[in-house]
């Protein structure tokens, strides 16, 4: 128990890390940036796995340990229960009056007819009860003592099995939960997806923005399916002033193709309604805008044309987006490299010092603001990029001719020219985009099931009382009036109602009122038990 | 929509609950003083407290039984409870804060249509409430089991009244945000349940923590007591004997911990739908996984040699810290997904 008690507290002290530092697992991004920012401490909270806790040497050895130990608890419990289950109460201890609670009084009635009341009492509480009688071998113990004359008779009752049984029913379901939780790790894939109205993508591998998967994971087992966003159907709070574009619906409606057949199925996927592909699930983790940017290089030629999607970085969805052009031709013929960078801003205002920012997170005023770089993308260099961002360390940025760096300002609708004939930026119009998660978790069922048992288990290895009852009847058997009864209990644990019980007991025997005559009644044991 | 004058009247009784509050708790707390001077005056006739109220206790057992034992029949007869109009007092002003508190939860979900713990404002608001109507269950428990001596649990009251109005007013305070629809993130009947489990939790972890810190308080007293240099609190004179805490505040979170259990399965199982992931470490993920380990440290040391009682006790006072952390903190200082709790 000891060892169990310090693993524990080692396991509630090892999970402290994971929410101080950012994790890999949750927010990759954080992570980049903390280890940017400190430089010094960052190679040595990697050598500690701080970033990744819970998959970290040391945290594993914590549980690990934790369950072997609970595993060598529990089994030898295991079997000391099943021999208990089946055996016979316990036999009734000589002295009844050292037990935490003892009542001792006169009953009316035969000892046996008494006996019989207790008996059925006691079953009807859901006790187990041997009944022993003078006769019995078993009865020997304190019985044997009385005097011959006078016949005694013991009850000995237990119930509360349930207790221990709760409690191994707890222990091991949480060897199950463990086991559930690292085949969702092993066998488990998730992709993530980001797609503008009118748009679909097929769920296999290749088809994901970003994909990984688990050690054991049969990639080749993804269901086959495809999926196209209708519509991104979103709205914000615009009525209470207080709440005021707090986000009130977001939806996206999509056309599911799952089965072989190809039979298309209309489906609505909202943040706590994720739709089913088989064991697999597709849910709603973000939307954002997507202008539209048509973009002609020097030469006139159309060099890009669609939704270009912005990834929101506030609130009001002040997003930040690129457009990067690695084959536009310049009005005298020479190739050049194109990029752009900005924002979009889907009700443009201007803040306090004259910055525009987003006042509102729909579409109220769309503005998208860019600055424009030539020069070497650095696509060619091998090194995967993000679509999201612009390496501007081989770029130079295009000024409007009089110094100062050219910005360009657009409405749906509106052009720009870009200076020295390097082309026109158009925005056509506004999309909205979805980004979807694709996930299996294979042994979720069963984590939930084995984690129902332990919370099951616990509740009755808490709240179910583990008691043993005994009663011992001293008279006559048959016509006699009267006898003496004596009534104990015990407790395994701390259980407060057992007074209550052991006075449930005594309630149900008919008594009498002590009288001088009956106190010449026997009783089974010397009154002068040294305590 | 939202019907604002409804949340209005909602603020209007919270406030007319806490004024309340606060007289009770008054009332409460000369109710121990007063029964702190009267054990130190018993004491001066030989009894102590803690043993007036055993065999008060035990007289009254054999009243309701009919079956009075030999051993127990020797008893003298039980002394007369002592009459406690401030605690009276006290508890018909709970009665009315709570019943005003009340009032106040339930206009509240009118006015927004949906139930009361959408922010931290709201839980704060509807967990303490809890711990209210606990207290008065309790109370009422008590009172038929038959009151007089260490079965009344008024002493619990100012130990009850004071976190109350703690939580409302720093609810108040820092967390009051209007009356609101719910942002699509929290609209789910997982809400409903998941979050109710959690404050069915961490009320009955706040009743715990009061009858912890009264038992560890006691048992010092206790000690000094049998070391002859009886000095401390003179309303401590008034409560239960540690080992009577002891249990009830095991009862407490023993019941706790099997909330926090199911709040981290309904939690998971509301994950799954709406993150796609049953667990992911999310800092709130995390946190309730400490404080469900601590109390399971708790547990288990009520069962290991050497660590029962006072030593198991810290370990629940640690287990409640974690509760106001993960409340307190990481709602509100550490980014993850439920960050968006509406603060
Ligand atoms: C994953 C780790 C474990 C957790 C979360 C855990 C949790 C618990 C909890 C909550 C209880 C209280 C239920 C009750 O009182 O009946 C309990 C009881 C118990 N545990 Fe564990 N336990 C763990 C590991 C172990 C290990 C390794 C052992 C073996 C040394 C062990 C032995 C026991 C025993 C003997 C009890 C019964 C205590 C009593 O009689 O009250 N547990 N455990």
């Amino acid at each position: 128990m000891r060892t169990a008690l310090l693993l524990l507290m080692l396991l509630a002290v090892a999970a402290v890390p994971g929410s101080l530092f950012p994790q890999v697992n949750v927010d990759p991004s954080r992570v980049a940036q903390y280890i940017a920012v400190h430089g010094t401490a960052a190679p040595w909270l990697q050598r500690f796995q701080v970033f990744h806790v819970y998959s970290s040497v040391w945290f594993s050895a914590v549980y690990l340990l934790l369950f072997i130990s609970l595993i060598g608890c529990v089994l030898p419990r295991v079997r000391r229960h099943w021999i208990a289950l089946r055996s016979a109460p316990p036999s009734t201890p000589r002295n009844l009056s050292r037990l935490p609670e003892h009542r001792e009084f006169f009953a009316a009635g035969a000892a046996d007819a008494v006996a019989a009341v207790v008996h059925t009492h006691l079953r009807r509480h859901r006790f187990r009860v041997i009944l022993s009688t003078p006769g019995d071998s078993s009865s020997s113990t304190g019985g044997g003592r009385a005097s011959s004359s006078t016949p005694v008779l013991t009850l000995a009752a237990e119930r509360g099995h349930l207790r221990e049984s709760g409690n191994l029913v707890f222990h091991l379901s949480l060897v199950g939960l463990l086991l559930a939780l690292a085949a969702g790790s092993l066998y488990s894939y998730s992709g993530q997806k980001l797609l503008v109205e009118g748009q679909s993508f097929t769920g296999s591998a290749p088809g994901f923005d970003s994909f990984t998967s688990g050690a054991w994971a049969d990639i080749a087992d993804l269901p086959p399916f495809a999926l196209m966003l209708q519509r991104m159907d979103v709205s914000f709070e615009t009525q209470q002033r207080s709440q005021m574009g707090q986000p009130r619906r977001f939806a996206a409606d999509v056309l599911l193709t799952a089965d072989a057949a190809g039979n298309e199925k209309k489906e609505r996927i909202e943040v706590n309604h994720p739709a089913k592909v088989g064991a697999t699930q597709v849910s709603l983790s973000g939307n954002g805008y997507a202008p539209v940017i048509a973009l002609r290089d020097g030469s006139g030629q159309l060099v890009q044309e669609g939704p270009v999607p912005f990834l929101p970085q506030t609130s009001n969805y002040d997003s930040t987006g690129v457009v990067k052009v690695p084959d536009a031709v310049r009005a005298d013929g020479t190739p050049e490299q194109l990029g752009l960078q900005g924002v979009f801003l889907p009700s443009a205002t201007l803040d306090p010092s004259g910055r525009p920012v987003s006042g509102f997170p729909d579409l109220g005023n769309p503005v998208l603001v860019m600055s424009v770089y030539t020069g070497d993308l650095g696509l060619g260099s091998g090194v995967p990029q993000s679509v999201y961002e612009l390496d501007t360390t081989r770029l130079r940025q295009v000024d409007d001719g009089q110094g100062r760096p050219y910005v360009l300002q657009l409405r749906p609708g509106e052009t720009a020219v870009l200076p020295d004939g390097a082309g026109t930026v158009t925005m056509e119009s506004v999309k909205r985009f979805a980004s979807l998660d694709v996930r299996s978790t294979p042994g979720q069922r069963a984590a939930l099931i084995f984690a129902l048992l332990a919370a099951a288990g616990l509740a009755l290895s808490l709240f179910i009382p583990r008691r043993r009852v005994w009663a011992r009847i001293t008279g006559a058997v048959g016509t006699s009036e009267h006898c003496r009864v004596e009534v104990a209990g015990l407790s395994r644990g701390s259980d407060s109602a057992l007074a209550d019980e052991v006075d449930r007991v005594c309630a149900a025997i008919p008594t009498v009122a002590p009288t001088a005559e009956l106190a010449l009644l026997p009783s089974p044991l010397p009154q002068q038990t040294p305590r | 929509m939202i019907d604002e004058h409804l949340a209005g009247t909602s603020n209007l009784l919270l406030y007319s609950a806490m004024a309340s509050y606060l007289l009770s708790l008054i009332a409460y707390a000369a109710d121990l003083a007063g029964g702190g001077r009267e054990a130190k005056a018993q004491q001066g006739r030989g009894h102590t407290a803690a043993q007036l109220t055993t065999s008060q206790r035990r007289g009254a057992q054999e009243h309701a039984s009919p079956t009075g034992s030999a051993t127990t029949t020797t008893l003298t007869a039980p002394a007369p409870p002592r009459r406690r109009r401030a605690a009276a007092v006290g508890t018909a002003l709970f009665v009315l804060a709570a019943l005003l508190h009340t009032g106040s939860v339930l206009t509240r979900a009118l006015s927004v249509h949906r139930v009361p713990w959408g922010n931290m404002f709201e839980f704060a608001l509807t967990g303490s409430l809890v711990v209210a109507l606990g207290y008065l269950v309790a109370l009422a428990r008590a009172q038929r089991a038959g009151l007089g001596g260490g079965r009344d649990a008024r002493y619990l009251g100012t130990f009850v009244a004071g976190p109350v109005l703690l939580t409302l007013g720093l609810a108040l305070q820092r967390f009051y945000v209007e009356a609101a629809q719910l942002v699509p993130a929290l609209d789910s009947y997982w809400l409903v349940i998941h979050v109710f489990v959690a404050i069915l939790a961490s009320a009955l972890s706040t009743l715990g923590f009061s009858a912890t810190i009264l038992q560890l308080l006691q048992t010092r007293q206790q000690r000094k007591d049998d070391s002859g240099q009886s000095r401390g609190a003179t309303f401590m004179q008034a409560l239960p004997r540690p080992a009577e805490l002891e249990q009830t505040a095991f009862r407490l979170n023993a019941i706790g911990f099997v909330m926090w259990t199911f709040t981290l399965i309904a939690g998971a199982v509301w994950a799954q739908v709406a993150w796609n992931r049953y667990w992911n470490w999310d800092s709130k993920e995390v946190w309730t996984f400490i404080i469900w380990v601590v109390y399971a440290c708790y547990l288990h040391a009520r069962a290991t040699r050497g660590w029962s009682g006072h030593r198991a006790a810290w370990l629940s006072l640690l287990g409640y810290a974690c509760v106001l952390f993960n409340y307190l903190i990481v709602n509100v200082f550490f980014p993850g997904l439920h960050s968006y709790a509406g603060v």
